[in-house]
């Protein structure tokens, strides 16, 4: 089934974000005033499904028909819960994204620390339908919900030292089963995962700081509460459930890079006319077509990000 | 075994081992194969390959082992039904995948060791596939029937070789493959050296003789 655009889901049929948010601060003023002491785990979680209104954004946006969200909710890469594709939609019940803070820190002018409630609100959300491209040969078209990470980072005025930005998600291993150590893993990655970019990719418009999709907040198996989309990049440089974003003034060493340096590079740009050392990069599957299509170069967004990259020699920085 | 009893065991083990491509087709009718589809018959068929592929390396274990030996009669079957889910998979890869664009096919072939190592075990398994009869092997004689069906042995380490280099970081099936394989020939390793009189005997080991086994053993002797 082709959907083309967001389904409008009647308000009255989910609790809205803000009908939610309303009546979470009215049961946490009554429950401060039968217990004294009331402690920040009395947050709960907005249930999945719980409608995140957004404007849609004309200037960010696709012919693609979307993926469905089905297949955007049971066909993920998300290690923290396991390598399987359906690990995260079987084990997404055990991430708790409430209540959940996210540290900034480093080279900026002001550290601080956000509530996810805070950040959420600090500009207003966009939709925007994006393509996604995994290093495996895949892709997918989803319409996120969020604001340009270039919002938050002028807002956190990094200093002039400031050349690359760290993301960190979570390190749980009691809410991402993927980071326990056993027996038999013999091969694992290095946790907490660690994502970077360099500071003028992460102020690019298209970089997006994303809380939603289909017109309701993350689904847990899509990186839930907070992560960053960088749609001209394989979809591992896309951090989820992120709780460090980090101002550096050397190139960081990435979790993937750590794993195979031969294979995935700081950039990891999607580009067809260079192959991962296993496989071809030059097409890939959308999920629900049947024939491989071309891969684009930079995913299709070449028009508006090849300039970050003039005069580098993309075959050597991958 | 009576041949009841032959006929029965052999009834399983066609069951059990068509019982992937039954799930397959019944997926495949149910729109039930998930997002990726082609990537999920790929890899089931791969999964049963390599699972037949080590069942039919295991019979020989279990009778030096334990001694048994009436499973030995289920090695051309094992063997068989490998060799087909293999077609199966390189066939999906082909028509399916790539739609017979020769221009991906074959540079993946020679640039991708995982696909490389996949081919030769595929390309090895036919010869062994096309002598499985009996008839073939009163033509070639037992010796050299035997030492070609050795190949399997060979095949084995490709397939769990291909599986290993076309996973990413933090994938562990391949190493449980891996070491089930080296499990499997290692007690043939053992079984060989002992008959060579290299090693000791130990005395709780006794009971697992079987009988052609014990006739070797006094020659040895
Ligand atoms: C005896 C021969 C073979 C065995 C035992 C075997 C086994 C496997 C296994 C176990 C997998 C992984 C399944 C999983 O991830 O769950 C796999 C995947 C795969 N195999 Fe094979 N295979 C064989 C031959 C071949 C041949 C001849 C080709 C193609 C020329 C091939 C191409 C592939 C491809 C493309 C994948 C999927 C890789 C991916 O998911 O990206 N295999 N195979």
């Amino acid at each position: 089934m082709l959907i083309r655009h967001a389904p409008n889901i009647a308000p009255s049929e989910i609790t809205d974000y803000q009908l939610y948010l309303n009546r979470r601060s009215f049961l946490i003023g009554m429950a401060a005033l039968a217990l004294t002491p009331i402690t920040s785990t009395a947050v709960a979680a907005p249930p999945a499904g719980t409608p995140l209104p957004a404007r849609r954004s004309e200037q960010f946006t696709l012919e693609d028909p979307l993926t469905s969200i089905e297949n955007i909710t049971t066909y993920n890469n998300f290690w923290e819960f396991g390598p399987n594709k359906d690990d995260p939609a079987r084990l997404a019940h055990l991430l708790k994204p409430r209540p959940w803070t996210v540290q900034i820190d480093g080279l900026v002018a002001r550290p601080r620390r956000y509530d996810i409630e805070e950040l959420l609100r600090l500009f207003p959300m966009e939709e925007r339908v994006y393509r996604l491209r995994c290093v495996e040969g895949w892709s997918m078209v989803i319409p996120w919900i969020g604001y340009p990470l270039a919002s938050l980072i002028k807002r956190l005025e990094p200093t002039s030292k400031a050349r690359f930005v760290e993301f960190t998600s979570l390190l749980d291993s009691a809410q991402f089963p993927g980071q326990r150590k056993s027996l038999f893993s013999v091969s694992s990655l290095d946790w907490p995962y660690v994502e970077g970019l360099r500071l003028d990719e992460a102020l690019h418009p298209l970089t997006l700081l994303t809380f939603g999709l289909y017109g309701q907040v993350l689904p847990n198996q899509d990186g839930a509460p907070v992560r960053i989309v960088v749609p001209w990049k394989y979809g591992f440089k896309s951090a989820k459930a992120i709780v460090r974003i980090r101002f550096v003034s050397e190139q960081l060493k990435t979790t993937w890079e750590k794993a195979a340096p031969s294979e995935y590079g700081f950039y990891s740009n999607v580009n067809p006319t260079v192959d991962h050392p296993r496989w071809s990069q030059a097409t890939e599957r959308r999920i629900g077509e049947f024939r491989r299509r071309k891969t684009l170069m930079f995913n299709g967004y070449a028009e508006q990000v090849a300039a970050l990259y003039a005069g580098m020699d993309l075959r050597r920085n991958f | 075994m009576s041949r009841r009893a032959c006929i029965s065991l052999k009834s399983v083990v066609w069951g059990i081992a068509l019982s992937p491509l039954l799930l397959l087709l019944y997926r495949f009718l149910t729109n039930g194969l998930g997002a990726n589809p082609i990537s999920y018959a790929t890899n089931l068929l791969g999964d049963t390959t390599l699972r037949l592929l080590l069942a039919s390396l295991a019979l020989t274990p279990l009778r030096i082992l334990l001694g048994i030996s009436w499973q030995m009669s289920l090695r051309r079957l094992l063997g068989l039904f490998a060799f087909f889910y293999a077609c199966l998979h390189f066939t999906v890869w082909i028509a399916v995948d790539h739609f017979f664009e020769w221009g991906e096919l074959i540079p993946d072939i020679v640039k991708r060791p995982y696909i490389t190592v996949g081919m030769l075990a595929l390309t090895l398994l036919t010869p062994l596939a096309v002598t499985s009869t009996s008839g073939m092997a009163k033509r070639l004689g037992g010796r050299n029937w035997r030492q070609l069906h050795r190949l399997v042995y060979l095949i084995g380490l490709l397939g769990v070789l291909h599986y290993l280099w076309l996973v990413k970081k933090g994938v562990n099936d391949p190493y449980l493959y891996a070491a089930i394989l080296a499990v499997l020939l290692g007690i043939r390793l053992w079984d060989w050296a002992r008959r060579e009189g290299w090693l000791g005997r130990p005395a709780w080991f006794r009971g697992g003789y079987s009988p052609a086994r014990a006739a070797d053993d006094m020659r040895g002797d």
